[in-house]
């Protein structure tokens, strides 16, 4: 095997690369602008919802409601209270979409409160819009909690109190979303550099122009996977280092964590690369890549923890995630980028990041052709 | 099997009953024949007569099915490199890589025969200057024309010094000032280098003009083989007459049967005759004797010599056009 000749399929793809800002945009940008979108988009807190308030009682207990919302309003502004004469009224305006949730503060509530007679208080939510109805739910629980609490603190050294530690300091969305967003750089570049790009020169006769040559099939194969490693990896650290500075990620240039974070975007690239070879050893029609682009990057994106937690998924779908090579690359990256833990925190990720490798360069070492 | 046209020298390919079966079609039929060195040789036919097939088993881009072919002394089969360092390519498709330059283009091919930096920039700045293309290192391949594109292809197949240069179609697509440049690189390739050049076309006038010797392929199988001269010698007739009389003969075809040289006479249209001769010039000279004695009128006269238009119809008795796609 000579080295030189797998060098200059490397040498041809980084020239074409260089040359293709539209493929660098597509690879870097894209990745950026959904962890800005999407790490804006969710994972913030609910603001500026409306709820219909209903009083149908005016007594004071009423009244100390309604403070306790307007204290909401003025804080957290989770919502923004909207007075109701009638219930029917509120509910309209609710199905109708004007308002988020109702609050039903029904007659006799302050004497019932009085009484200590079963008080109830009742929100009804549009669920058609489940994180609204949860954030507006969590809110009002907590503010019912806080109508509950005695006047005087409990002495009682028996009851028990649960103290909740973060270990970490805030975690924002966007920064829970910038190892997947660094994982699908690099997915894009393997998408188009190494499936789309490839079959097209494939289909156009491009290929046939180095089979005559005296290059062998190991040293192609090297050519390819090599020169999409570098580009992948390329990607990979472009969005690490733009994504840790628009998400705020601290202390990015540690040594330490730089060093390990190469090694992942290494494995990662490795095993990425070596996948779309294997998909693309046999196809020559274009249109394929292209046609399972979208389906492979739900397939392999959004079952690996990275926009939401894994131990959240149903049975079938934490099945793929344990097969999907992503999940091990999204972990390595938010146990380093998240957690600043070493590379012995990332060993299993990175065992089966090289195993994936392995066995799909194997599969695609059988598949490839040498001839036309 | 056919075996054919067998030079006395040692063969710069020798190609013994090759065969490709794609499925239930039958590309190439046990197909015979060797090409000397230093020769221009050429398969002549129309497309999906199996020369794309042959010259890609002989390059070894795909395997033969059965048989087998010694290029530049080594067997296709066995020593599939040695034959790759022996040959240099021009394939049917262009093959150059437009995103790159014209001299990135034979300096990364260069490397693919692991020749060291400085020689392969140093050789693709001489083999651009060889093909005109010299002013245009810096062009990106996408800019250029078809001829200067094509040209760009034979500098890439020149890069490691071949001995046997395959051309696969060379001229397909290319405007008739681009087919001349072409046309008259191959020669020079040829005088200065002595290469052997083996290409495929379906253009009768090419063959002609390049070729010492020409295969006829149809059908999978080498139906002729030998020089443009002695192929068309083999045609009854080495001219075509197109005569027409006004009125028409006395005697019909039977007047121009009996005229001196001629071979054969088909009637094409009242007063219309075809006639092959072995003498244009000579029938010509009867012709017109024959009208005057007649007192009939020659509206036309057209004398041609054979074609290897000719040839392929007398071979394949089909035209190219006639033939299977």
């Amino acid at each position: 095997m000579k080295l030189t000749r797998a060098l200059a399929i490397v040498e041809r793809d980084l020239r074409k690369f260089r040359r293709s800002p539209s493929l660098i945009m597509v690879s870097l940008v894209l990745p950026l602008v959904q962890l800005i979108i999407l790490g804006n988009a969710f994972g913030g807190n609910i603001r500026n919802a409306t709820l219909g308030v209903v009083n149908l009682d005016n007594g004071p207990a009423a009244v100390t409601v309604i403070e306790k919302l307007q204290a909401v309003y003025a804080n957290a502004r989770t919502f923004i209270p909207r007075d109701y004469a009638d219930e029917g009224q509120a509910v309209a305006a609710l199905r109708l979409g004007r308002l988020s949730a109702v609050l039903i503060i029904p007659a006799h509530y302050s004497r019932d409160v009085l009484t200590r007679h079963r008080p109830r208080l009742a929100l009804i939510t549009d669920n058609t819009d489940r994180t609204t109805a949860g954030g507006v739910g969590a809110t009002m629980s907590g503010l019912v909690q806080a109508l509950n609490a005695p006047q005087v603190p409990s002495r009682d050294p028996g009851a028990i109190q649960l103290q909740t530690v973060e270990v970490y300091p805030y975690i924002s969305y966007m920064k829970y979303l910038l190892p997947g967003s660094v994982t699908l750089a690099i997915f894009i570049t393997a998408m188009i550099g190494g499936g789309i790009l490839y079959i097209d020169d494939k289909s156009r006769g491009l290929h046939e122009g180095y089979l005559v040559t005296p290059i062998t099939k190991w040293e192609l194969i090297l050519g390819f996977n090599l020169a999409g490693v570098i580009k992948g990896m390329m990607a990979g650290a472009v969005t690490l280092v733009a994504g840790s500075m628009i998400a705020g990620v601290p202390n990015f240039f540690a040594p330490l964590r730089l060093g390990g974070l190469l090694v992942v975007t290494a494995f990662t690239a490795t095993a990425l690369i070596g996948m779309m070879f294997f998909l693309m050893a046999r196809i020559s029609d274009p249109l394929v890549p292209r046609a399972i682009f979208g389906v492979l990057n739900t397939l392999l994106f959004f079952p690996s923890g990275a926009v939401y937690p894994i131990t959240g998924f149903p049975r079938w779908l934490r099945l793929i995630s344990v097969v999907d090579p992503f999940t091990y690359a999204v972990h390595a990256y938010r146990s380093l980028l998240l957690k600043q833990s070493g590379l012995a925190a990332v060993t299993t990720d990175l065992w089966v990041l090289a195993l994936t490798s392995a066995l799909m360069l194997l599969g695609a070492t059988a598949m490839f052709k040498r001839t036309l | 099997m056919s075996s054919i046209g067998q030079p006395a020298s040692a063969p710069a390919i020798a190609v013994e009953a090759i065969s490709k079966t794609f499925g239930s079609l039958r590309a190439v039929d046990a197909v015979s024949f060797s090409v000397a060195k230093g020769e221009i040789f050429g398969l002549l036919g129309p497309n999906g007569a199996g020369k794309s097939t042959l010259i890609r088993m002989l390059t070894t881009l795909i395997e033969p099915t059965s048989g087998t072919a010694r290029v530049g002394g080594f067997d296709i089969r066995q020593s599939p490199n040695q034959v790759r360092l022996a040959i240099g390519v021009i394939p049917q498709n262009m093959t150059s890589d437009p995103d790159l330059t014209c001299i990135e283009n034979l300096a990364i091919h260069a490397r693919l025969y692991a020749m060291p930096r400085a020689q392969r920039y140093k050789v693709s700045a001489e083999l651009l200057e060889t093909v005109g293309l010299a002013d245009r290192a810096h062009a990106m391949a996408r800019t250029l024309s078809g001829g200067m594109r094509r040209r760009l292809e034979i500098a890439r197949g020149l890069v490691h010094a071949p001995d046997i240069m395959f051309l696969d179609e060379p001229t397909t697509g290319l405007d008739p000032v681009s087919r001349f440049s072409v046309w008259e690189m191959i020669t020079h390739l040829r005088e200065r280098r002595g290469l052997t050049m083996f290409l495929t076309t379906h253009y009768m006038d090419e063959a002609d003009r390049l070729c010492d010797r020409i295969g006829i392929v149809d059908n999978g199988k080498i139906v002729a083989l030998d020089s443009p001269t002695a192929l068309k010698t083999a045609v009854p007739g080495a001219s075509r007459i197109e005569v027409q009389f006004a009125p028409d003969l006395a005697g019909g075809a039977a007047d121009l049967e009996a005229l001196p040289m001629v071979k054969q006479v088909r009637v094409a249209a009242a007063g219309i005759y075809r006639i092959s001769s072995d003498s244009g010039p000579a029938t010509a000279e009867a012709l017109v004797d024959l009208a005057r004695r007649q007192n009939l009128g020659l509206t036309s006269l057209n004398v041609q010599t054979t074609s290897l238009d000719d040839v392929f119809i007398h071979f394949t008795g089909h035209g190219l056009e006639g033939a299977k796609a």
